[in-house]
């Protein structure tokens, strides 16, 4: 066999390239008209739907689905985009099953919730493929809005403030727009570049312009847009690798997960992808998930996750966690990285030390247990970095290490506010949530820069 | 075990399942699948005069309405009398029932409202031995505009008066096929008796426009861009049905005549419940043009398994038990009270039933209670509409149940009566006799 499936070490082409293609071709493929027809028949149309409350969004799913069932899927995608411009993408990368279809009364009934995310794709996929544009931009009111990042809480708020009639420039440190998004989705859950398709899509309703590789901090300062701009809106995400504090982390063949899964995202060959042949990944949220299913997926033979606390702790859901079984990649609970064994340099095992809990504290037991490992990610977190607020953080006030925002994301800062993953709020690090804290915010810089809504 | 031997006017047959008079039962090659199915008995496709063969439309004959996931709930057809010589229909009926001896084979006739058109192919058909003929007075599209099927059936008159002639004329059976499009169904039963028929047979197909295509604005099936009402039948049809059979089965004028019940019979349920109602036996179409023939054999052991369960021997057993229960409204105890009530465990809050009565009834169900998401009913408000039951899609979630005489209608604040007290008797009709002192 030509191929280096079994090599040793960190290699790339370790399988065929038709492999390749099934192996991260989509992982809920689209729904057809009529598998979507007989879905939609499912929904019940509740009342006050918990589907609905569930969703960070608030998309009336109902409406959308019975818009499905009724052969209108660009109405059913109106009532959607109404609340979520990034609907397209939230479709393929919420997860549903902790969110709207954990909540959908059939889930209840008998175990076998809607499959509103893959109805969502299919509303949306039809008016993205017919690029029908529901909203016109209101006469502009001369008021420009400067977004830091061009993630899912900075498109949202750009749009929302665009729809209105204000000019906003988007300033992306990336090549790229999308942020996460683009860089930091599993390849299986975005294909066919279709991050960069959304981008155009919303920024198709004008009045929204980007630059790309514009890095707060490096290129410009919070200061000059606030003195430029009649608003700033942050939604810069989190650009800090939590650190392993492990022993030897530095030598070759460790690796931050999020470098690896933007890298492999980026990747126009697959098989120019080094990947270990036993790879190890410590942490246990949906970026650990995410790593190694799709190490995994480029071929490694072993892939072991090893998460310090136990399975209910994991941040990944239920459904993250069996699809990585699924894929082979074994999930070990109660492991904590201690040393990483290095070989001439390079990783060739990791040491861990099991863990248990005393009282509510983790603490190690002193047992060790050591895997041999060719390459190992650090999937523990991300962080906030507030260097690049420029000494600004005087004024923009910071909160468990995140930005301080109010109800409707203003900062303690006049002129400025935040939402997504930069922010210090009850929710959750998902694309979701990031989109409905821009758009939120959006609203409230309007209502803020038109004397409560009027122009 | 139950014994469903069908006796139906003297026509024996293995079961009360017949196939009625339509284009599954239009030539020997469909109706011997049939048999070898199972079915008990077939109406064979309406036969015509003498002479050149009726001819149907060339585009589509069948419309539909569907419910989830495209189940076919009502079919329409445009589809007129047998298209093939009389003499063909003839033979085939005679070789058949000749091989067949054991099942049902009744022969459906049209021919044009006069007395020699009956006289002329009455002989013919009793010639092939079959065991009885079915008057076509239902089919509303096509040949109505001739002046016969439902023309004729809309008319009690003229059904009495070919009744008479085909009594006349043969000492075959005969059946009556009747119309539901007609505003009282007893009075084309009354005029059958009156002619002297053996048993109707109910109902024919409803006057329909199943569809508008948007697009074209053609009424469907379209042929060449138009349309025309065809004749409706399927599951959306039954309870048309049920109502027509039980308005004949207790009308004291047409009591005791033999019923053959069709209109969307589907599964042995839906046959259980006409044969309840009165019917001696059943005739079933769309389902077999939906499923094909095999489904008679879900009929006949469903049949079974619930007479035995329910410990009825024979056909007797069961046709016409509910027919005593079938009454008017002013006979209906107003002193019976139901309220509705919520299995808890059972409910999985989709909040239906909410909605429906507080948009649309009495404000009788919670949606939330004491900020937590739950459904129940405010007896004080529930006038036991029994709407919640029906849009619950959890079957016994919603149930009605009676309040036991004495106890306080939360509603009313009245104790209820453990009286039978009917509208005739009740003090807010101008027309109220008193009741019996």
């Amino acid at each position: 066999m030509a191929l280096s499936l079994h090599k040793e070490g960190i290699a790339g082409g370790r399988l065929s390239p038709e492999q390749y293609a099934e192996n991260f071709s989509d992982l809920h493929p689209p729904l057809d008209d009529h598998e979507a027809l007989v879905e939609a028949d499912r929904c019940y149309f509740c009342h006050d739907a918990p589907c609905m409350t569930a969703c960070p969004t608030a998309i009336d799913i109902p409406l959308f689905i019975r818009q499905i069932a009724t052969g209108n899927p660009l109405g059913s995608a109106k009532t959607i985009f109404d609340q979520n411009i990034l609907g397209g993408m939230c479709a393929r990368v919420c997860p549903t099953e902790t969110l709207c279809e954990e909540a959908c009364v059939r889930e209840t009934a008998e175990g076998k919730p809607v499959q509103i995310g893959r109805l969502q794709r299919y509303a949306t996929d039809v008016a993205m493929g017919r690029n029908k544009q529901f909203y016109t931009r209101a006469a502009p009111t001369g008021k420009r809005i400067a977004v830091v990042g061009a993630g899912p809480a900075g498109l949202a708020c750009a749009h929302r403030l665009a729809r209105y009639g204000h000019e906003v420039t988007i300033l992306e440190a990336r090549p790229k727009s999308g942020g996460l998004n683009e860089y930091g989705i599993a390849a299986y859950k975005s294909t066919d570049d279709f991050a960069q398709a959304e981008v155009d899509y919303v920024t198709a309703i004008g009045g929204i312009t980007i630059e790309n590789g514009k890095a707060l901090g490096r290129d410009y300062r919070l200061s000059d847009l606030v003195e430029a701009y009649d608003a700033v809106f942050l939604g810069m995400g989190l650009a800090g690798v939590n650190a392993l504090r492990a022993e030897g982390e530095d030598c070759d063949g460790v690796a931050d997960a999020v470098d690896f899964i933007a890298e492999l995202r980026q990747a126009s060959d697959l098989a120019s992808l080094p990947v270990g042949r036993r790879v190890v990944v410590i942490g246990g949220g949906m970026t650990a998930i995410d790593v190694a299913v799709q190490s995994k997926l480029l071929g490694a033979e072993e892939v072991t996750i090893c998460y310090r606390r136990g399975k209910e702790q994991m941040n990944a859901s239920e459904f993250e966690q069996e699809l990585a079984a699924a894929k082979g990649v074994v999930i070990r609970h109660w492991l904590q990285p201690r040393r990483v064994v290095a070989d001439g340099g390079k990783v060739s095992a990791i040491e861990l030390e099991y863990t248990t809990l005393d009282g509510d504290r983790l603490i190690g037991t002193g047992e060790t247990i050591t895997l041999r490992a060719d390459q190992v990610f650090k999937a523990i977190g991300q962080s906030f970095v507030p260097e690049p607020l420029n000494g600004a953080s005087m004024t923009v006030e910071l909160e468990r290490g995140r930005i301080k925002v109010d109800a409707e994301g203003r900062t303690s800062m006049p002129k400025v506010w935040a939402g997504g993953d930069c922010v210090a709020d009850a929710r959750e690090d998902l694309t979701v949530s990031a989109v409905a804290a821009g758009r939120d915010a959006g609203e409230s810089i309007h209502r803020a820069l038109t004397s409560n809504g009027r122009a | 075990m139950a014994d469903i031997r069908n006796n139906f006017v003297g026509i024996k047959s293995p079961n009360p399942f017949w196939l009625a008079s339509a284009p599954p039962t239009d030539k020997a090659y469909n109706v011997v699948r049939a048999f070898k199915a199972g079915w008990g008995g077939v109406v064979w496709k309406t036969l015509g005069e003498e002479g050149p063969p009726i001819v149907n439309v060339n585009g589509p004959r069948y419309g539909a309405i569907w419910g989830a996931d495209r189940r076919l709930l009502g079919l329409n057809n445009i589809e007129l009398i047998t298209d093939r010589e009389l003499q063909v229909n003839l033979q085939e009926i005679k070789q058949v029932k000749k091989e067949w001896p054991d099942r049902a084979l009744v022969a459906s006739i049209m021919v044009p409202c006069v007395e020699e058109s009956w006289k002329a192919i009455l002989p013919a058909v009793e010639e092939t031995e079959c065991d009885g003929i079915e008057l076509n007075f239902g089919c509303p599209h096509g040949m109505s505009e001739r002046g016969m099927g439902s023309a004729v059936g809309q008319v009690p008159e003229y059904i009495e008066m070919v009744v008479r002639w085909c009594k006349n004329y043969t000492r075959m059976p005969v059946i009556v096929k009747l119309t539901p499009n007609i505003t009282d169904i007893r009075y084309p039963a009354r005029a059958a008796k009156k002619g002297g028929a053996d048993a109707v047979s109910l109902i024919n197909t409803i006057s329909s426009i199943t569809s508008v295509n948007l697009d074209t604005f053609s009424p469907e099936p379209s042929i060449d861009g138009k349309g025309t009402h065809g004749g409706y039948c399927g599951p959306a049809v039954k309870p048309i049905a049920l109502n027509m059979v039980a308005e004949i089965a207790r009308d004291p004028e047409t009591r005791g005549l033999p019923i053959s019940g069709i209109g969307g019979v589907t599964t042995w349920r839906d046959a259980a419940e006409f044969l309840a109602l009165g019917a001696g036996n059943v005739q079933v179409c769309t389902a077999a043009m939906t499923y094909g023939f095999k489904i008679v054999q879900e009929m006949i052991a469903g049949l079974e398994n619930w007479m035995d369960e329910k410990g009825h021997r024979s056909l007797d057993d069961v046709i016409g038990r509910a027919t005593p229960n079938v009454t008017d409204w002013q006979y209906l105890n107003l002193n019976y009270v139901a309220k509705a009530h919520i299995n808890q465990d059972l409910c999985i809050k989709c909040g239906r039933c909410h909605i429906a009565c507080e948009d649309t009834s009495h404000q009788a169900i919670t949606a939330m209670v004491d900020g937590v998401r739950h459904f129940e009913v405010l007896e004080e408000e529930c006038v036991g509409c029994n709407l919640c039951v029906n849009v619950c899609p959890v079957e016994n979630c919603i149930t009605m149940q009676p309040l036991p005489a004495g106890t306080l209608d939360k509603r009313t604040g009245k104790p209820v009566s453990p009286t039978y007290a009917n509208w005739t008797m009740h003090p807010n009709n101008p027309m109220a006799k008193a009741a019996a002192e």
